[in-house]
């Protein structure tokens, strides 16, 4: 498994070299190579996570970030803040989240969090790529965690209809619980919902699965496996990226909203029908009824 | 003209008759004799009116139901043997799956038009369920429930009914993982019977569930018992409309003993047979457009595997509202458990709302005393306390109903489920009655502007002053034939206690469903407005005229639409704007009313 | 105001056939007269109107066809003809069906309205009862035919005979015996015993402790449903694979050890913080695995029942009346989470045995 990872960085190195002539780029590419495997093994192996490639430079930027953006509810060292009962959270500790857990929060807009409520929702996103880099380069060394995953775990450009099948299997088993059926959310207790997954990106989804974000539970990479993580995100692109074979979709929510076209769509314009066939025709403007 | 129009049915059938029509009609009659009973059907009337069609659309849809359904029949295999999808659709490729599922998966991804078919057959189902609905609130709304057509009326309930297990029965067919839930959940609901519950269970599901038996057996109940019921009843139910005649609004000319509308021949023909092409073809577009029932996004039924919103047909959606609402109840005696949980919600209140409904027409009937044949139409103000009482079941109907689908109302509106549950527990008592509180009073208010337009006429719009300067609006009298529809009703019969003694001063024995008769007749009438006697109606218009006269100098002469009735006032002026009070305005136009 | 108190209320025997009074208190003023329609009196609109029916099933005629083209030419199957992101076929074959049918419904209806005569035709009725004779007849009939068979009588055959014809319920009842087995004792257990790993759903790999993290949620199975006979034929399949699954299908979570609050006689049921519950729903059966790991609650998606598993499976909400059976874990000498025994206690749905 974990050779396979790092044959992929490779052939892409091979293929990137191949276009660019510029003498750096093999190094470049090289150093590329090295990052993503390391992030791979990083995915594979959380509780060892290895910060030792990220620039010290890159984690002071960080951690200013953090000072401004995160410290008022998780504390100045992401240790968190607890509320004055002493039970319950104001923000939780950050310690051992990893850098998966940075990416899906910041990279999602569903932190900075405005206020603190039931469940924090994505938002348009507040930082550039590269700040969240280090950010997540900064949280991860609080202590070891879930590294950002490389490209290759939830690539699903090359998946097989085998693989796909086998995703929509696990998908069903684990994920429409609380998803639906189509990865349109669900509602769950005390006005908390599990989003929908359509609009999400596949890194986010690999990365939810792994950290389990706020409510959601983690699903380890020693249960379910990346590539069975991977099948079950090749599924949700497939589900996304096929025809609607029978027309609108009506939002995929199931029997509630197909009752409401029935009755507002088909009842409305066939009532309409029995009102016009019923209707008097131009000249009996003086009707009775 | 009319009268001479009233008797020629027969005579114009004739007229139209060519030879050819007439050869063929022989050689029919002659081996059937059906002349005798279609000379008066061919050109049998049926009134006009938008609201008489909601049934048509349950009767077409039916027949969209039984067209597209035969279509499906030809690939559907009803059986929950194993077998292993290698279709078209790949993302199911090679997943183990019950021969049900597989073959709808395969009317849906390799015959042509197969899936419109199963669309449209799935969105009639909606449709024949909901027109059911609709035509039976009409039905209860106009008073047409009442005798003679008390039986046509639980004959339609039975027909409601059994449409909905129909329903149920189709949406479980398919053996995808929506409809094994749904199984799921009837089968719990079979097991919470007391005594018998598990026993039923496997009896009908040939085992444990799921066993390997329901789909066949459903399919059975599906396309032949149910139908054959459905179709039977909606024999009866048809035979009875046309051997009662429909029933009609009440208006000039048109009375108790006769009907007044188009023969059957060729008006209704048209009008209903285009209707059914209409009905057909609005299910068609729907089923082109409009996804239902994606069976492939939900896969095959696997008892571990559900999905967010899983949700019944709209039609069971009450069921299910009452399934989420209900308290967790349960009553462990002596060994044995008693799930008041899923017993209230599953069998009791379904039972009793179909009961008070079914026995409605013998209820009214009662406590009004009433045994007169009724084929005039009440308008629902008419009868405050029976509209109030539909909107009340409306009401209750609704409040399960969305409860029913509360996690898809918690997802899109982003509630609180649940703070939506403890609300419906708490609304399903008080806004039925809230609900019948306002729509009495609104009948009430209604029925007393009827009064109003009939005592004082209409607001005219046209302001008075009086010589010592004060300013009043001038109200006209309706004209004759919106004033007969207004009084074309009964007064209502509010039954009295018979007195407490009689003449001879021995006290009359008043046994308790006397004095309870009367008193539920109080209830129902006793503060509906009644329609004014011809002597108070006079009254009003000699006052009103006399009014009048005291604010016009007495040239004008009151115009009012098509108002010529024998209350015709002289010496007034009417109408709008252009009114001064001096000028003749009898060629003007009044404005719209 | 009158009351209505001046109106006799008819009673039980009363024929009264007539419910409107007459002139009360305005005469009929009859119907109205026909007022002819543009296309009575106009031929131009007449024919306009002719055009237009004419049209309209013309049209339907063209959306005919287009349905025959487009059911021969828009593939279905796995490669299908995708328009606008829409299944082609469904879409087109829909839209000109649905136009035809449309067009040949709202053609006839014009027609009926714009062409055919608008003269209202009054029809009277009659009263639905019979005339008193026949009805006289039809009782004599009847009383002549009942006396005639003697059933009055002769009591002892009328008796019998309504016992004989309600013993045939009987055969009835017995013949649908064979409809299912009887229940025994299967509700109450499941294919969990001492010592039966627990492996994740679908993949079928067993699981250590280790593998779950806090807040991690597995949906398990037992081994039995992965394991094949020696004659390589799975141990559970088809049928009996459902049945089985519908009890035994489990939740493994990962809490917190000090979150959890465990019942008295349940200390040693959880290993390290990992707790096994049923996915079975105890209101009416559906799978649950809506498991928030903040909160430790378990949400039903199909009634919305929760349970709180840090908590021993309490019901804190909704319908379900019993906590949610929980499954005795243990560690097997490999490291494996493996089932102490089977259920202590039916999974699933109530019902009247179960205690």
């Amino acid at each position: 498994m974990t050779k396979k990872d790092i044959v992929r960085p490779r052939s892409l190195g091979a293929r990137l070299s191949a276009k660019r002539r510029s003498p750096f780029a093999g190094f470049v590419v090289l150093l590329l190579g090295l990052l993503v495997s390391g992030g791979a093994y990083a995915a594979l192996a959380p509780a060892s996570a290895d910060t030792s490639t990220t620039s010290q430079s890159a984690i002071e930027h960080g951690r200013q970030l953090f000072l401004v953006s995160c410290s008022s509810c998780h504390g100045q060292h992401g240790e968190g803040i607890v509320e004055q009962d002493g039970k319950t959270n104001y923000g939780p500790p950050l310690i051992g989240v990893g850098a998966a857990d940075v990416d899906f929060q910041v990279g999602t807009g569903r932190m900075p969090l405005a206020t603190p409520g039931q469940q924090a929702a994505a938002h348009p996103v507040t930082f550039t790529p590269q700040e969240i880099r280090d950010l997540a380069a900064f949280v991860a060394t609080l202590g070891p965690g879930p590294a950002i995953p490389p490209k290759s775990a939830y690539d699903t450009q090359n998946a097989t209809t085998e693989q796909i099948v086998k995703g929509g299997d696990f998908f069903r088993t684990n994920c429409t619980a609380c998803h639906n059926f189509a990865g349109a959310g669900g509602a769950l207790p005390e006005g908390k919902h599990a989003p929908a997954l359509t609009q999400v990106s596949n890194k986010h989804i690999y990365e939810a699965l792994i950290i389990g974000p706020q409510q959601m539970p983690v699903f380890s990479n020693q249960v379910i496996k990346p590539q069975e993580k991977r099948d079950i995100i090749a599924y949700l692109n497939s589900i996304r990226d096929m025809p609607k074979y029978g027309g609108s979709t009506l939002g995929s929510l199931g029997p509630v909203s197909e009752g409401l076209w029935a009755w507002v769509v088909g009842i409305g314009s066939l009532v309409a029908f029995a009102v016009w066939i019923a209707s008097h025709t131009a000249r009996s403007k003086k009707k009775g009824a | 003209m009319v009268a001479g129009i009233s008797s020629n049915t027969r005579r114009a059938a004739k007229v139209e008759k060519t030879p050819k029509v007439a050869g063929v009609a022989t050689w029919v009659d002659d081996r059937t004799g059906i002349a005798t009973a279609a000379k008066s059907q061919i050109r049998k009337v049926f009134p006009d009116h938008w609201s008489f069609m909601l049934g048509e659309i349950a009767l077409w849809s039916f027949v969209v139901l039984l067209l597209t359904g035969v279509f499906l029949t030809l690939w559907f295999k009803p059986s929950m043997g194993e077998t292993v999808y290698d279709g078209s659709y790949a993302n199911l490729k090679g997943i183990p799956m019950s021969d049900a599922y597989a073959s709808t998966l395969n009317i849906s991804f390799d015959v042509r038009g197969g899936l419109l078919m199963r669309q449209m057959h799935h969105w009639s189902a909606m449709l024949f369920i909901a027109a059911m609905f609709v035509h039976m609130m009409r039905v209860f709304f106009t008073g047409a429930f009442r005798k003679p057509r008390e039986m046509n009326y639980m004959i339609g309930l039975l027909l409601l009914m059994l449409g909905i297990l129909e329903g149920f029965a189709g949406y479980s067919l398919p053996d995808d993982l929506l409809s094994g839930t749904g199984l799921r959940i009837a089968d719990g609901l079979i097991e919470a019977i007391p005594v018998v519950g598990s026993y039923l269970s496997f009896f009908l599901f040939g085992g444990e569930f799921p066993g390997d038996q329901i789909i066949s057996r459903l399919y059975a109940v599906h396309i032949l018992l149910i139908p054959g019921l459905l179709l039977a009843l909606i024999g009866a139910h048809m035979l009875l409309l046309v051997y009662q005649k429909h029933t009609q609004w009440p208006g000039p000319g048109r009375t108790n003993d006769n009907v007044v509308g188009f023969p059957m021949l060729p008006v209704y023909a048209a009008k209903a047979g285009g209707f059914f092409f209409t009905v057909f073809g609005v299910t068609a577009l729907m089923g082109g457009l409009l996804t239902i029932n994606p069976i492939w996004m939900y896969g095959p039924y696997t008892p571990n595997q559900v999905t967010a919103g899983s949700q019944p047909d709209w039609y069971m959606g009450i069921a299910e509202g009452l399934l989420r609402a209900m308290p967790n109840w349960e009553t462990h005696l002596a060994g044995f458990t008693i799930s008041w949980n899923v017993l209230i919600p599953g069998v009791v209140v379904p039972g009793v709302l179909f009961t008070v409904m079914l026995l409605y027409p013998f209820i009214e009937a009662w406590i009004t005393g009433d045994k007169r044949e009724h084929h005039l139409l009440q308008r629902p103000r008419n009868a405050p306390t029976r509209t109030a009482f539909m909107v009340a079941m409306i009401t209750l109907y609704g409040v399960l109903w969305a409860e029913g689908g509360n996690d898809i109302l918690a997802l899109v509106f982003h509630w609180n489920l649940n703070y939506i549950t403890y609300t419906a527990r708490g609304a399903v008592f008080i806004l039925p009655v809230v609900a019948f509180i306002i729509a009495r009073r609104w009948c009430i208010s209604l029925q007393r502007q009827d009064q109003n337009r009939l005592l004082h006429g209409y607001e005219s719009g046209i302001i008075m002053r009086s010589p010592e300067g004060a300013y009043a609006e001038r109200h006209v009298p309706i004209g004759v034939n919106e004033a007969y529809e207004l009084t074309a009703r009964d007064r209502d019969p509010v039954v009295e206690l018979p007195p407490e003694y009689d003449e001879n001063g021995v006290r009359a024995p008043r046994s308790r469903a006397e004095r309870l008769r009367a008193r539920l007749s109080q209830f129902y009438f006793g503060n509906n407005i009644q329609k004014p006697t011809a002597e108070e109606l006079e009254e009003a218009h000699e006052h009103a005229a006399h009014e009048l006269e005291k604010a016009s100098d007495g040239h004008q002469h009151l115009h009012g639409g098509d108002y010529t009735g024998d209350y015709e006032l002289d010496g007034t002026a009417a109408d709008g704007h252009q009114f001064d009070g001096r000028h003749y305005v009898d060629d003007e136009e009044l404005r719209g009313h | 105001m009158p009351t209505g108190t001046d109106v006799a209320v008819p009673r039980e025997g009363d024929t009264v056939i007539k419910a409107q009074t007459e002139a009360d208190p305005i005469a009929d003023p009859g119907l109205p007269p026909h007022v002819p329609r543009p296309t009575d009196v106009d031929e131009r609109s007449e024919k306009r109107a002719e055009r237009q029916v004419a049209a309209l099933f013309g049209f339907s005629m063209v959306c005919a066809i287009g349905f025959c083209v487009a059911y021969f030419t828009l593939e279905i199957g796995d490669n299908p003809t995708v328009w606008l992101g829409y299944g082609a076929s469904n879409v087109i074959l829909g839209l000109s069906l649905g136009l035809a049918l449309l067009s040949i419904g709202v053609g006839a209806i014009q027609w009926a309205r714009k062409l055919m005569s608008d003269v209202e035709i009054v029809e009277h009725r009659h009263p639905i009862a019979s005339n008193e004779e026949s009805r006289t007849e039809a009782v004599a009939a009847l009383s002549q035919g009942i006396s005639d068979s003697g059933i009055g009588r002769r009591p002892l055959v009328r008796n019998t005979l309504i016992g004989a014809v309600g013993m045939l319920g009987l055969p009835v009842i017995v013949a649908l015996r064979d409809l299912g087995p009887l229940p025994g004792s299967k509700l109450s257990h499941t294919v969990w015993r001492q010592g039966m790993r627990v492996v994740n759903d679908v993949a079928g790999t067993p699981i250590t402790p280790d593998d779950l993290q806090i807040g991690q949620l597995v949906n398990g199975e037992p081994e039995v449903f992965f394991e094949n006979k020696p004659d390589g034929e799975p141990k559970f399949e088809g049928t009996e694979l459902l049945q089985a699954k519908a009890k035994a299908a489990v939740i493994l979570v990962r809490m917190r050890p000090q979150d959890i609050h465990p019942a008295k006689g349940r200390e040693n049921w959880g290993v390290e913080g990992i707790l096994c519950y049923s996915k079975i729903c105890t209101h009416v059966g559906c799978p649950i695995s809506l498991w928030e790991q903040q909160t430790h609650h378990l949400l039903c998606p199909c009634h919305q029942s929760t349970f709180d598993l840090a908590n021993n499976g309490k019901v804190i909400f909704g319908p379900a009346a019993r906590p949610l059976p929980q499954l005795p874990l243990q560690v097997d000498s490999e490291g494996y989470l493996v089932a102490q025994s089977d259920f202590h206690e039916p999974v699933g749905p109530s019902f009247w045995e179960r205690g």
